[in-house]
C-alpha cells in the first residue's frame, strides 16, 4: 500500500445521519471479483434516476463538487453490512478522506485498512463544514494524518483520533497482513498450548 | 463472559495503541466477499493455513428459482455465475471445503454454522458478513469482519482487534403469545438507535432470553449489529447443549463431555459489571413493527407513525422526513391495515425451522389475499427438507405462497428476488434500508407471525387479531 500523509481538498456535503453502507454501494453491484471500478456505483440510488440519467439536485452530481476529494457524512456514517465495497467505492469516486462526527465501526476498520481516512471531528466543526462547503464550493481544507489535525481555511485546526496502529501502517504504506504474518511463531504456539481445546471444535475434513 | 472467551484466544496481547491478535475458531466464506481476498493470497503465494477451521458456502447472490429437471438451480445472472464459479476455484486451489449451491448442506452463512453443530460456546467465529453476530447465541465470540481481514484470517487464522466494551442487554418477563424473539429485538433497536451499540458487544440476559429457544436466541444476536454492536452473546446453558448435541460437526463421547464442561465456565459470574446496561420489560411488549428506513425506526405494532415536527433535534427531523417520504408514510399515521405488495419470510434473521413452523400455524387451512406475493424462503437446504418432512411445504403452497429454495433471497435483493420500485413488503429479514430489498422498494420488518398474519389478509395485521391466544401460544 502507498503511505499516506494528507489529504488536501475541497469539500462535497451529505450531512445526513445514518448513511448505511447499502446506500454507499447498492447490493446489486457486490456480485464482482475484484476492488475497482466501483466509483460510477457509489451512492447510486440516489444518484441516479430510474431511466439512468444523474440527479441533478445530488450532491456528487452538481458541478461545484466534482473533485471534491473529501466526503462529509453525518453522524453515524458507514452503519450496516461490513462490505469492504463501501471504502472501495468511495475510493473509486475520488474520495481519500470522509469526515463524521461518528463512524460505524466496521466502515471505520474497513476505511483505515484502505487508506480512505475517517476524520471525526466535533459536532460544531463540523456544522461549521458543511455551511462552508455549502456557501463556498471552492474551500479547501487539510488534512495531516501525523499531527492528526484538519485545518479550516481560517487557519484554525482541530485534532482528529486514530489509533496508533492504523496511523503507523498508513504513514508508512505498511500493510497489516505483514505484520500478522511475522507473529506467525506465536500463532503456532498458541496452537500447540490449546490444541485441546481446538480439537473439541469437530473437524470439518471430507 | 465476554472477557473469558477473549482471553482464551489473545495470542498477542494489545494496548491502548495496539489491537490484540486474536485466535480465530471458526471462519465462514461466502462469494460475495471473500473473491479479493482470495485473489490476495494468489498474488502472495499465502496458503489458507487452517483450512480445517474454514467453510465456505453460497447464498448473497444466488437464485432461489426451482431447480431444472437436472435437479440443478439455474443461476442465469452471468456475474453472478462468474463469482459463484471464483469461490469453486478457490475452494478448490486452497483446499477449503465448500457447501456448494443446492448440495444438501447449502444455506445461508449464518444458517449452517449452528445447523451443522459447528458453531459452539466459547469459540471465535469471524465471517466477511455483519451478521455473524448470529453465532453468538450460542456464547460464541461472534462478529463480522471486511475483506481484508478476510484475507489476515484465511492466511493467519488470526486477527488484528481492539477490546470493545459490553453492554448489558437485560429483558425481564414472559412474552405474552404472539411476541418472538423479534419483536424483543426490534424493541431494543428501537430504544438504543441503530447507532446506540456502536463499541459494544451486547450481553443479553434476563427471564425472558433464558425462557427462549436457541433459534429465538439466533433471531435477538443476528439483529445485534442493527444496534450498531459488533457482537451479540447469550450464557450457553442447558438450551444450548441440547440444541448441539448430535449434530454433525458437535464432540462425540469424550469430547463431549470435555466440551460441556468447558462450556459450563463460560457464563458471567454473578457481580459481573457492565460499562453500560439496558433494560426491557418482555410482560408488556406487544409485537413491534417498522415504519422507516433504519431498523431503530420501529413501533410498536398498535402505534401510529412518529411526527417529525415533533422532534426537538434538527438532523433526526430531517432523517424522519427523509424516511417518511421515501416510505410514502404520514405522521400519525396507523400502518394496521396498510395494504402491502409482498410479505417475506425468509434471512437469516428468520428463516429457521422455528420460523417457518410459527409462519405456518397462521397460514395453515387459510389463504393468502389477492393479488399478493408470499415468498417463503428456508435458510437452508436442511431447513427445506426438515419442513418438507413436516409438510410446511404443502401448508405454504395450499395457502398461495412460494415455496423456494434456500439463499439469502429478497434480504438482499442481489440474485433476482426483489421488490418493485414503490412496492410495500413486510419482511422478517433484519434490514430496511432504502433499495435494500430493492431499488424503491419499501420494507416493514416485522416477526414471521406478523408476516404472516399480514399475508393472509393482505394488509398489515396484528397477529393476536387473527387467531387465538391458544392457538399461538
Ligand atoms: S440473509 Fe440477508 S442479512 Fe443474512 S447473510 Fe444473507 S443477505 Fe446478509
Amino acid at each position: 500500500m502507498e503511505p499516506i500523509r494528507s489529504v488536501t481538498g475541497r469539500l462535497a456535503p451529505l450531512p445526513m445521519n445514518d448513511i448505511d453502507t447499502d446506500q454507499i454501494i447498492p447490493a446489486r453491484y457486490l456480485k464482482v471479483t475484484d476492488k475497482h471500478g466501483l466509483g460510477a456505483a457509489c451512492f447510486s440510488d440516489w444518484r441516479y434516476a430510474a431511466d439512468g440519467s444523474p440527479k441533478p439536485d445530488f450532491v456528487l452530481n452538481m458541478p461545484q463538487y466534482q473533485g471534491a476529494q473529501i466526503l462529509i457524512g453525518g453522524h453515524n456514517f458507514g452503519c450496516g453490512s461490513s462490505r469492504e465495497h463501501a471504502p472501495w467505492a468511495l475510493m473509486g469516486a475520488g474520495f481519500g478522506a470522509v469526515v463524521s462526527t461518528y463512524f460505524a465501526d466496521i466502515f471505520r476498520s474497513n476505511s483505515l485498512k484502505n487508506g480512505l481516512l475517517p476524520v471525526i471531528v466535533d459536532e460544531e466543526t463540523h456544522k461549521q463544514l458543511i455551511s462552508l462547503a455549502q456557501e463556498d464550493p471552492n474551500t479547501q481544507v487539510h488534512i495531516d494524518l501525523e499531527a492528526q489535525t484538519l485545518t479550516l481555511p481560517d487557519g484554525r485546526a482541530v485534532t482528529f483520533p486514530i489509533d496508533g496502529f492504523s496511523k503507523h501502517c498508513l504513514l508508512n504504506g505498511v500493510d497489516q497482513l505483514g505484520y500478522l504474518l511475522s507473529l506467525d511463531d506465536k500463532a503456532s504456539a498458541y496452537e500447540g498450548a490449546n490444541s485441546a481445546r481446538i480439537n473439541t471444535h469437530a473437524m470439518m475434513q471430507g | 463472559m465476554f472477557e473469558k472467551v477473549w482471553d482464551q484466544h489473545v495470542v498477542a496481547a494489545g494496548a491502548e495503541d495496539m489491537p490484540a491478535v486474536l485466535y480465530i475458531d471458526l471462519h465462514l466464506v461466502h462469494e460475495v466477499t471473500s473473491p479479493q481476498a482470495f485473489t490476495l493470497l494468489r498474488e502472495r503465494g499465502l496458503k489458507v493455513r487452517r483450512p480445517d477451521r474454514t467453510l465456505a458456502t453460497m447464498d448473497h447472490s444466488t437464485p432461489t428459482t426451482p431447480r431444472g429437471l437436472d435437479g440443478l438451480i439455474p443461476v442465469t445472472d452471468v456475474q453472478a455465475r462468474a463469482q459463484l464459479d471464483f469461490l469453486i476455484k478457490n475452494c478448490e486451489d486452497f483446499d477449503v471445503p465448500l457447501y456448494a449451491l443446492g448440495t444438501e448442506n447449502q444455506g445461508i452463512v449464518h444458517v449452517i454454522g449452528p445447523e451443522q453443530g459447528l458453531t459452539q460456546p466459547g469459540m471465535t467465529i469471524v465471517c466477511g458478513d455483519s451478521h455473524t453476530s448470529t453465532h453468538g447465541a450460542f456464547g460464541a465470540l461472534a462478529f463480522g469482519i471486511g475483506t481484508s481481514e478476510v484475507g489476515h484470517v484465511l492466511a493467519t487464522q488470526t486477527l488484528l482487534q481492539y477490546k470493545p466494551k459490553t453492554m448489558a442487554v437485560r429483558v425481564n418477563g414472559r412474552l405474552s403469545p404472539g411476541v418472538t424473539a423479534k419483536d424483543i429485538i426490534l424493541a431494543v433497536i428501537a430504544r438504543i438507535g441503530v447507532g446506540g451499540g456502536t463499541g459494544y458487544v451486547f450481553e443479553y440476559m434476563g427471564e425472558a432470553i433464558r425462557a427462549l429457544s436457541m433459534e429465538g436466541r439466533m433471531t435477538i444476536c443476528n439483529m445485534s449489529i442493527e444496534g450498531g454492536a459488533r457482537a451479540g452473546m447469550v450464557a450457553p446453558d442447558e438450551t444450548t447443549f441440547e440444541y448441539i448435541k448430535g449434530r454433525p460437526h458437535a464432540p462425540k463421547g469424550e469430547d463431549w463431555d470435555r466440551a460441556v464442561e468447558h462450556w459450563r465456565r463460560l457464563p458471567t459470574d454473578d457481580g459481573a459489571t457492565f460499562d453500560n446496561e439496558v433494560i426491557l420489560d418482555a410482560n408488556t411488549l406487544p409485537p413491534m413493527i417498522t415504519y422507516g428506513t433504519n431498523p431503530g425506526m420501529g413501533m410498536q405494532i398498535t402505534d401510529r407513525v412518529p411526527d417529525p415536527d415533533k422532534l426537538g433535534d434538527v438532523s433526526a427531523k430531517m432523517a424522519l422526513d427523509k424516511a417518511l417520504t421515501y416510505m410514502g408514510l404520514q405522521p400519525n399515521e396507523s400502518l394496521l391495515g396498510k395494504p402491502v405488495d409482498v410479505v417475506f419470510i425468509g434471512s437469516c434473521t428468520n428463516s429457521r425451522i422455528s420460523d417457518l413452523r410459527e409462519a405456518a400455524k397462521i397460514m395453515k387451512g387459510r389463504k393468502v389475499a389477492e393479488g399478493l406475493r408470499v415468498m417463503v424462503v428456508p435458510g437452508s437446504q436442511r431447513v427445506k427438507a426438515q419442513a418438507e418432512a413436516e409438510g410446511l411445504d404443502r401448508v405454504f403452497r395450499e395457502a398461495g405462497a412460494e415455496w423456494r429454495e434456500a439463499g439469502c433471497s429478497m434480504c438482499i435483493a442481489m440474485n433476482g428476488d426483489q421488490l418493485a420500485p414503490g412496492q410495500y413488503a413486510v419482511s422478517t429479514s433484519n434490514r430496511n434500508f432504502e433499495g435494500r430489498q430493492g431499488k424503491g422498494g419499501r420494507t416493514f420488518l416485522a416477526s414471521p407471525l406478523t408476516a404472516a398474519a399480514t399475508a393472509i389478509h393482505g394488509v398489515v395485521t396484528d397477529p393476536r387479531t387473527v387467531v387465538g391466544e391458544r392457538e399461538l401460544a
